[in-house]
């Protein structure tokens, strides 16, 4: 697999990425890690022009814990999270979900910032960043601006970003109470069946407020603020539980794949919600 | 065509330097233009690691970057781990516990095994099974892999005390 | 005299013979990274091809257009059917006795078929090339359901259709319709009718066993080097047959035998993907006699997973019957086997589906009769033994299926059942009622083991109970108990009845003995990872008494190898090991005559002990093995020749039949229908085990890619014939994180007509495997009213088997 001819750009700061962005338009692409753009590149399916390769351009691998946000640079990988000492206890969710994402190769050379603004529904972030409320920041000919990820994601592929923007950081209220990141999937290396993310707060014993995002389950991922509502005020018990998996499934479309039939996935979702909840009402 | 690109690479502890097109995927760079042919080519889409080699300390796919995206980087391949003069134990190891069939992983295999042991140095079956779940075997069902993994770390730890 | 001290017990174990588990030779250069596979061939010059594939699965080609192609930078030529029709190479002859189109001779007939083949100087440019090549495809109604396709009016094969709109017979006899292949049958059928009617018990079960895919981790690949100056052509490749592969080259290009010469180098897993021959092989041939160059093409995973050599796709229909008390009677068992587009399916001549007709499995079962009719459809072709002899994991699956079903309808214990039919040890060799004479085996002393190790009363009563807490409430998980009994039947295979092509299964080592007594064996066979380096020269060192690590190996290089009919079909170790230890003997008996001469004593008067020849009665007497090697080349013996080579031809008097017993224990989450292997026992009789180390090896692959197929792993079209699996990302190959560990276990019922009682291992367990891990899922589901759903049995699969069960409330 060999993909078409293209031009290749390893800028050393954001001004060249973005005048390369401005010069090229829609035939300009930046670059992460690569493992979601090159297979597309060598299966002839995305056709990219300009490449540009953002590993030189500085300030996007940090990761920043302050006293009420965590900032994570879009170039900070997976492993990275993952060997983050004071993000597992600062934002452990992110590191559980980390840990299914891929492969420990592709979790080398996987970013957030990839993972996040690709916009594809199967990646697993984009849900776990609406659970999280982050906000992502991006930066473009006319400045910077923040995109809350809640209203990121618009269809497979489209996102709020527009093309000649790039986005540099994920900002994430410092995530409080109980978590679970659940995922059902045919084996390593591949996309969610169906996939909750959960982060609950408990308040004695009863849910003080509940945030669930779903992950594969439409062309874009599903923040399902009525699956949180559902739950808040209540004990989680059985009838909760319930009404919030009712509230997500009014909230995805999932299509048949080779994963399964609508009809499954619907049953699956409601059920790894259901998994998700209880784990993360049992750490809150 | 577009232009070519100068690239410089450091591989198995060699200098390397040559214009390639943008496109060159590092797999073909290292397989066809340097003769390294210990990674292979197994799937093309990243999941089966048969590609796998060391750059900058991380293991990757290299069927899934591109030559230029390795400019300036150290590359480590089987070739660079050990040979006949001093093997790695991991190679010893694979031999020894029966970790390999027709051998096309191997080399992807051992080189993925010795980053997870640097990373890890007395891993647990489960933290074998899920540290090595980006390479695939078709041949071994893994039980004889992990086994050599395990032998290998013991190993290397009790050389490791012995020096020590 | 001097090694004399040396122990008996120290001289068999110097030897590392038969039995011992001898490390592997081939280890060294594959863990360093030295092996050398085709894709490692490099040579000066050498171009690269690649083919334009038909992104429809049936169409009408219009016009394929190569102008913009030929103006890539790069791109030499472009070769279509119109340039290969000239030379009679457009299409090709496949082992099933059709043919099939190299490059699309006017139309395709599925997806990912071979349409143009671009010749570059290198990959890129070949890519790029390929991109500009313009074909137009006109579109044709699509039939991707054998049982459709034999109700269409739609012509598949407009070829194999008279003028006059008659149909000509096929390979294998009269055909019922235009996208109908063959009908083969195997048995008795009125009579089993008639058992079958007047039964007790009769059980019915349609299932379909679904198409999948060998895929090894290498593709499939080949350089081909035409030198034009000595007339030779040169022929890298992935050839798990490289002899076979050298007789076809020479009658499809009529290059003369001796100009040609194969070689099959490292070959990174074959598992059957690499018995056929493909277009791939035939245009880089082609490509170098029209370039002068040496061409290499290499399959990428996509081209791989759909174009060259799916396995199975089956629909089977059983219906086997009993007594009362569950002794069976009778069993009928009709196929429609979907092969494609083109009948490419590698089987013996005489045997359209393969030794299918092995159904009866490892049960006396009087009467029996099978049909099975080949179909038309626009799939890919192939049709390849999957880690299997032909056809025998779907006859394997369909038996053990049965019995299942059988003892559902009994109300019986599924492992009393096997046992009350299990042929019996003192009926060997068994005469089974579709014809095959099984040479050994001991059923009832495997099952016991086998049961007795699970504690298979206590894995019931457990599974008994969690049904109990299921309905309870107590638990969402089920579990269930796969059992599975095979018999194989390996070692294709006696001339008179096996030929492929018309090239007789028979095969070859020739054995030269070096002087100072060290040695080098080449056989006609090609290892892909069963370590016949290993393992061929630890039958040589037992037969010879040479040192295992003094004997070189050599396989693959038709210049230099004997004539054989290649690896598949766990054929290697009943035939060419045959072959090894008979080769052997006939240099033991000149080694006899030498030791004699030297030991100044009469021939019969010394004996073979170890690895040296001693006068009988008098042990202080003997000459070793080196030096009689030495003797032979440097020594005049009256009456004998100089030297000390032997090389053999072995034809097997029959097949070996490998059998085994397994359990698998499993848990099944309802809700998700995600399974979980808890447990698997896997008790392997191949008879005489050389290397225990390698046998184990081979189970444990064997059963992962038993777990693949059977939670999984499918090649999968939608009704416009696209292929749905053309990635790992869909395409399920195991990780290890998805694979359990399993445990080993043997017994040994040597083959009584084998030289050294060896019957061969590498496929038994994917064959007993794929039943078993498919009877645990519908074992789980047994007490609330499944008796059979199809593979393979993913997530979704399970689920739906449950929530049709009424198990999701």
């Amino acid at each position: 697999m060999i993909p078409a001819v293209f031009e290749y750009y390893r800028p050393k700061d954001m001004a060249g990425v973005l005048s390369l962005l401005e010069e090229h338009g829609d035939d300009a692409r930046v670059m992460a890690g690569g493992h979601s753009l090159i297979p597309l590149m060598k299966l002839r399916m995305a056709d990219v022009p300009h490449l540009i390769d953002l590993q030189d351009v500085g300030g996007l691998s940090g990761i920043d814990i302050g006293s009420d946000s965590i900032r994570i640079g879009a170039m900070v990988t997976q492993s990275d999270i993952i060997d983050h000492a004071g993000l597992a206890s600062a934002a452990p969710i992110l590191r559980e979900a980390a840990l299914q994402i891929a492969d420990p190769q592709v979790r080398y050379m996987g970013t957030v910032g990839g993972n996040v603004a690709n916009g594809d529904p199967g990646n697993d972030m984009p849900g776990l960043m609406q659970c999280l409320n982050a906000t992502f920041a991006v930066i473009g000919p006319d400045g910077e601006r923040d995109i809350p990820a809640r209203e990121f994601y618009e269809a497979a592929y489209m996102t709020a970003r527009e093309d000649e923007e790039v986005l540099t950081a994920v900002t994430i209220p410092l995530p409080r109470g109980g978590y679970a990141y659940e995922k059902q999937k045919r084996k390593i290396g591949d996309y969610a069946t169906a996939a909750a993310a959960v982060q609950i707060v408990r308040d004695g014993d009863t849910c003080a407020s509940a945030s669930i995002a779903m992950t594969n389950l439409s062309d874009t991922p599903i923040y399902s603020e009525e699956a949180g509502t559902a739950l808040v005020g209540t004990s989680v018990d059985d009838a909760a539980l319930k009404a919030a998996a009712t509230a997500m499934l009014g909230d995805i479309d999932p299509t048949e794949d080779n994963r399964g039939p609508v009809a499954f996935k619907n049953h699956v979702a409601g059920v790894i919600l259901r998994r998700a909840i209880e784990r993360a009402w049992s750490r809150a | 065509m577009s232009k070519k690109m100068h690239i410089k690479l450091n591989v198995n502890g060699k200098d390397e330097e040559f214009l390639a097109e943008p496109r060159e995927l590092l797999i073909y760079t290292l397989r066809e233009r340097l003769n390294i042919t210990g990674p292979h080519i197994g799937c093309d889409t990243s999941h089966c690691g048969a590609c796998t080699v060391t750059i900058n300390g991380k293991s990757v796919k290299s069927c899934t970057m591109f030559a230029a995206q390795a400019d300036g980087a150290e590359i480590t391949t089987i070739e660079g781990i050990g040979g006949a003069d001093e093997l790695h134990p991991l190679q010893t190891a694979f031999k020894e516990h029966h970790g390999l069939q027709c051998g096309f992983c191997t080399p992807g295999m051992i080189t993925r095994a010795t980053k997870l042991l640097e990373e890890n140095p007395d891993p647990t079956e489960e933290e074998i099974r899920f540290g090595m779940a980006g390479n695939i075997c078709r041949c071994t069902g893994y039980q004889n892999i992990v086994k050599s993994i395990r032998a290998a770390a013991a190993e290397m730890n009790a050389a490791k005390e012995a020096a020590e | 005299m001097k090694d004399d001290v040396t122990s008996r017990e120290e001289r068999v174990e110097n030897l590392k013979g038969m039995g011992c588990s001898r490390k592997r030779v081939e280890d060294a250069r594959f863990t360093q990274g030295k092996g050398n596979y085709v894709d490692d061939v490099k040579l000066d010059g050498m171009l690269f091809g690649d083919f334009v594939r038909s992104p429809y699965a049936h169409a009408r080609i219009t016009s394929i257009d190569t102008a913009a192609a030929l103006k890539v930078p790069g791109v030499l030529a472009v070769l279509t059917a119109a340039d290969l029709e000239p030379l009679g190479l457009h299409w090709m002859p496949t082992l099933a006795g059709d043919k099939q189109m190299v490059l699309a001779d006017g139309k395709v007939l599925f997806q990912g078929q071979e349409v143009a083949f671009v010749v570059a100087e290198d990959r890129y440019a070949a890519a790029d090339g390929i991109e500009a090549v313009d074909v137009v495809y006109e579109e044709l109604p699509v039939l991707v359901n054998p049982f459709e396709a034999l109700n269409s009016d739609v012509v598949l094969r407009e070829d194999l259709v008279a003028e006059d709109g008659s149909l000509p017979d096929g390979a294998h006899g009269p055909r019922k319709h235009h996208n109908h292949i063959f009908t083969w049958e195997a048995g008795d059928k009125a009579p089993t009718e008639e058992v079958i009617a007047n039964a007790d018990i009769v059980a019915e079960e349609e299932m379909y066993y679904h198409r999948t895919h060998p895929c090894p981790l290498e593709t499939c690949g080949s350089v081909a080097s035409m030198d034009k100056v000595n007339g030779k052509l040169t022929l890298w490749g992935t050839f798990q047959a490289p002899h076979a592969i050298r007789t076809i080259v020479s009658l499809i290009s009529g290059l003369e035998e001796h100009n040609i010469r194969v070689i099959s180098p490292d070959i990174g897993g074959g598992f059957g993907n690499k018995v056929g021959a493909y277009p791939g092989y035939v245009c880089s041939v082609v490509a170098s006699i029209v370039t002068g160059k040496p061409v290499k093409w290499i399959e990428d995973r996509m081209d791989n997973l759909m174009t060259t050599a799916f396995a199975r796709d089956y629909w089977m229909k059983g219906r086997i019957s009993a007594t009362k008390e569950g002794k069976i009677t009778g069993l009928h068992c009709h196929v429609t086997a979907d092969h494609g587009g083109f009948d490419a399916c590698a089987d013996p001549t005489k045997f359209p589906a393969g030794f299918m007709n092995i159904c009866t499995g490892s049960y006396d079962i009087p009467t029996a009769f099978l049909e099975v009719d080949g179909v038309y459809t626009n799939k890919a072709p192939g049709g390849v033994s999957y880690r299997c002899s032909f056809r025998v994991t779907e006859a394997v699956y369909f038996i053990e299926r049965m019995i299942e079903v059988l003892a559902i309808k009994l109300n019986m214990d599924a492992a009393e059942l096997r046992r009350i039919n299990f042929i019996r040890k003192d009926q060997f060799p068994y005469t089974a009622a579709l014809g095959w004479e099984y040479d050994s085996g001991d059923y009832h002393t495997a099952w016991d083991k086998a049961l007795k190790t699970v504690d298979y009363d206590g894995l019931r009563a457990e599974q008994a109970q969690r049904v109990e807490d299921f309905k309870a409430g107590k638990t969402r998980k089920l579990m269930g108990i796969g059992l599975s009994f095979f018999t194989e039947i390996v070692g294709a295979g006696p001339v008179k009845n096996c030929d492929i092509l018309g090239l007789g299964m028979f095969d070859s080592c020739e054995i030269r003995i070096h002087p100072t007594g060290s040695a080098i064996a080449r056989l006609g066979t090609i290892s892909q990872g069963q370590g016949h380096a290993t393992t061929f020269a630890q039958i040589l060192a037992s037969e010879i008494g040479l040192p295992a690590d003094s004997i070189t190996i050599e396989e693959g290089d038709t210049d230099t190898a004997p004539y054989g009919l290649g690896t598949y079909g766990s054929r290697s170790t009943p035939v060419a090991g045959a072959a090894t230890a008979m080769a052997g003997r006939k240099i033991r008996a000149k080694a006899q005559m030498i030791a004699a001469y030297l030991l100044e004593v009469h021939d019969d008067d010394v004996t073979f002990d170890v690895d040296r020849f001693v006068v009988k009665g008098a042990p202080e007497r003997f000459k070793t093995m080196k030096e009689i090697a030495f003797a032979a080349y440097n020594q005049a013996i009256p009456g004998l020749e100089p030297g000390l080579e032997a090389v053999s031809y072995y034809d097997p008097p029959n097949m070996t039949y490998p059998f085994g017993a397994y359990v698998c224990v499993m848990d099944i989450d309802v809700d998700t229908g995600v399974p979980e292997i808890r447990r698997f026992y896997a008790l392997d009789d191949c008879g005489t085990r050389i290397n225990p180390m390698i046998i184990e090896g081979q189970v444990h692959g064997g059963l992962t890619e038993a777990l693949a197929v059977a939670l999984g792993q499918e090649i999968a079209y939608d009704d416009m014939g696209n292929c749905k699996t053309g990635t790992l990302m869909d395409f399920f190959l195991p990780t290890a994180w998805e694979v359990p560990n399993y445990e080993t276990d043997y017994t040994v019922t040597p083959s009584p007509h084998h030289p050294i009682g060896a019957k061969g291992v590498g496929e038994s367990p994917h064959v007993g495997g794929v039943p078993c891990f498919s009877n645990a899922v519908q074992d789980a589901f047994r007490a609330f009213g499944n008796t059979h759903t199809n593979m393979p049995h993913d997530h979704w699969r399970i689920w739906k088997t449950a929530n049709e069960l009424g198990l999701h409330g």
